[in-house]
């Protein structure tokens, strides 16, 4: 059987809120196989994003391990960390989190910039995935001056710069109308189609359908885990 | 390979941080402003002080650095006898009894040269100009590293006959013979007439005021601007006597000085200071009075270098006190732009940049800051000594080494106070800075 490209084992995260520790995930364990496709959904404050910034390596567990692809990610630094975001994992937000400064070319650049990548193939690159997600005839705009849906496609490919295998996606529709949402949900069938594995928080009941496998999360503890 | 990397990786980040500086270039330019001013003033500044400094020391080598000056000084009047205030010959100074002690008791003197100086007009035909007499040794300008410019020296046969000949100082020689070669004419002073053999080099502004300066305190009362004109001492001797009358005020006063000045070469440069104390130890034995005054150009130099390093000390604290006002100003600046850029980092962070990536970042900002600001200061330090010079008339030097010094500085400045800010920033937790509104 081949290894899960997530393994988590009770995990628990808590922060130190002055005298007071809250404690965000209190001990989650599921594993998920390459090339699935699951919504995390749950209330507010129930520990989503927490859990999908330990997923992605942005936060370490306060105990517990957290496997990705068989490695013990818990244990590394941070310039490890680092260089598994920037080639292992692709991130999507709910406020799509391009540069301002930058063109919507130089934003799908910068995960390459990142891994050392050629000028000329890091062009090539982020001009291809731009096409992609058809914002080939805006190369040379800057974010403020496209729509949200247009943002958020532009953060797809930037998520896609260095062919991740796990996607991860933070309220990707939250801030978008229904016929951008239909579109980035499109894209995100695509990828899961190609075989990556897509992890996406979520709240809409509608948006969590598309996905294969619904975990539910309630007070930092996994409440329902289906498959369907 | 991975050299070239880092090389692309460098041009990439000095392009990225040349558009976040642009983005406010403003604030970019006012933060900027710190440095330029910084650097420019050093460079100014010390260019000024240079300048100065330098005319100081070429007027005080322009008296010799391997001489020791001796100089005829009036004492204090306590002496006039009561009554006889009228006709009261005051006589002090020099002698020629003092150059044979010199001479004979010193042996590591060269030479001594002595000198008479009378303030006295010089006419050719109707044209006259104020100048000093100077009745000296044909060695004159030997020692005292003047030249003749056209013609020659009066010489020692011409010296011993006490013949009338003279050679004009560079600028009397213009004035009076405006038209003509001087060389060959004569030139008249009181009765007596003295064919012009030669003429002396015009010294530099600097050094001409240095010689001024000797004449002045020899003969008490001439104005520093005289023009020297040179005889034989031995005509002076017969022309002039040892009694020199002077009218003032309508009562007479009369001065016996045997010689102005007296100018002791030393054969070593390491002997002046020596010497000089020989020499004063020699002069106080055989004068009652302080009618003379020791002055040792070496000495002044020195003290000249001293000061100019102190100078150069004070300069150089007001130079760092404002590089150091310019790089908090470039530190405060880059806080401001860490803190507005919190998401960034976030964002940069997420997409695979590494602590270093970040502090990498930033650094290059602000060292563009600084250094740029550096460039626009030694560009602006070196106009203005220039500026200085044309319209203040006043020399100055920008030496190669403090543009470089004062942009090296103000790029390490950047360096300095930019990697608190840029650490900061890589310090940043990234879901934090995620977060960050
Ligand atoms: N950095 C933090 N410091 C303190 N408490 C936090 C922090 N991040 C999250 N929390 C708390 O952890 C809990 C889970 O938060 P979060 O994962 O953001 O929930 P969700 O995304 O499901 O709404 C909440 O109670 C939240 O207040
Ligand atoms: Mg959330």
């Amino acid at each position: 059987m081949p290894v899960p490209i997530v393994q988590l084992d009770q995990v628990h995260r808590s922060y130190r809120m002055g005298d007071e520790m809250v404690y965000a995930l209190r001990g989650v364990s599921f594993e998920i196989a390459a090339g699935e496709y699951v919504a995390i959904m749950g209330p507010s404050g129930c520990g989503k994003s927490t859990l999908l910034n330990l997923l992605g390596c942005l936060d370490r567990p306060s105990s517990g391990t957290y496997r990705l692809a068989g490695d013990d990610v818990s244990s590394m630094d941070d310039d490890a960390l680092s260089t598994i975001r920037g080639t292992r994992l692709g991130f999507i937000f709910q406020s799509y989190n391009l540069i301002q400064q930058l063109t919507v070319l130089e934003n799908i650049e910068v995960p390459l910039f990142y891994q050392g990548r050629e000028e000329g193939e890091s062009r090539e690159i982020a001009q291809r995935l731009a096409a992609r997600v058809g914002l080939g005839h805006r190369l040379g705009h800057k974010p403020m001056e496209l729509s949200g849906g247009q943002q958020q496609r532009v953060a797809i490919a930037r998520a896609l710069a260095n062919d991740p295998r796990l996607i991860l996606a933070d309220e990707a529709t939250g801030n978008l109308d229904s016929t951008s949402g239909r579109e980035i949900l499109a894209l995100f069938d695509e990828l899961v189609a190609q075989g990556r594995t897509l992890i996406m928080v979520t709240h809409d009941p509608a948006v969590g359908e598309r996905a294969h496998r619904i975990i539910r999360l309630r007070d930092g503890l996994l409440e329902t885990d289906q498959r369907r | 390979m991975k050299r070239s990397l880092m090389l692309t990786r460098l041009k990439r980040s000095v392009r990225l941080g040349l558009r976040s500086l642009w983005l406010h270039r403003l604030r970019s330019f006012l933060t900027m402003l710190g440095i330029v001013f910084g650097v420019c003033s050093v460079i100014a500044m010390l260019a000024i002080g240079e300048g100065a400094s330098y005319a100081a020391q070429e007027e005080i080598k322009s008296l010799g650095s391997q001489n020791i000056l001796l100089r005829s000084v009036k004492p204090p009047e306590e002496e006039k006898v009561q009554g006889r205030r009228e006709n009261y010959i005051l006589s002090y100074g020099l002698t020629h009894e003092d150059v044979r002690r010199i001479e004979k008791t010193i042996p590591s003197v060269e030479l001594v040269l002595p000198a008479r100086v009378m303030r006295e007009y010089v006419w050719n035909i109707s044209t006259r100009v104020d100048a000093e007499v100077v009745g000296t040794f044909p060695n004159y300008p030997r020692t005292r590293n003047h030249q003749v410019a056209r013609g020659r020296f009066f010489t020692n046969t011409e010296m011993d006959a006490a013949e009338n000949v003279c050679v004009l100082g560079a600028e009397m020689a213009r004035r009076l013979f405006p038209l003509h070669e001087p060389v060959g004419r004569d030139v008249r002073v009181g009765q007596h007439y003295y064919r012009v053999v030669g003429v002396m080099e015009a010294r530099t502004k600097a050094a001409g005021a240095g010689a001024e300066h000797s004449g002045d305190a020899s003969s008490g009362g001439s104005s520093p601007a005289a023009d020297r004109m040179f005889i034989p001492l031995e005509t002076a001797r017969r022309r002039y006597g040892e009694v020199l009358a002077n009218r003032r005020q309508g009562s007479f006063e009369a001065q016996r000085i045997e010689l102005h000045e007296i100018t002791v070469k030393v054969a070593k440069p390491e002997d002046v200071v020596p010497v000089s104390d020989v020499v004063r130890d020699l002069l106080s034995k055989n004068h009652k009075k302080k009618d003379y005054d020791v002055v040792v150009p070496l000495e002044l130099l020195k003290k000249a270098e001293r000061t100019k390093r102190i100078f150069s000390l004070v300069l150089g604290s007001i130079a760092a006190i404002s590089l150091l006002v310019g790089g908090i100003g470039i530190m405060n600046i880059m806080l401001a732009n860490v803190t507005e850029r919190t998401r960034e980092i976030g964002i940069r962070r997420a997409l695979g940049a590494k602590r270093q990536d970040i502090t990498t970042q930033f650094l290059v900002e602000a060292v563009i800051l600084s250094g740029v600001g550096g460039l626009l200061g030694v560009a602006l330090g070196v106009t203005i000594p220039f500026v200085v010079s044309r319209v203040a008339e006043m020399k100055t030097i920008i030496t190669w080494g403090s543009p470089v010094a004062a942009f090296t500085i103000s790029a390490l400045v950047g360096v300095i106070f930019g990697l608190y800010p840029a650490l900061r920033a890589a310090k940043m937790d990234p879901v934090e800075a995620l977060r960050h509104e």
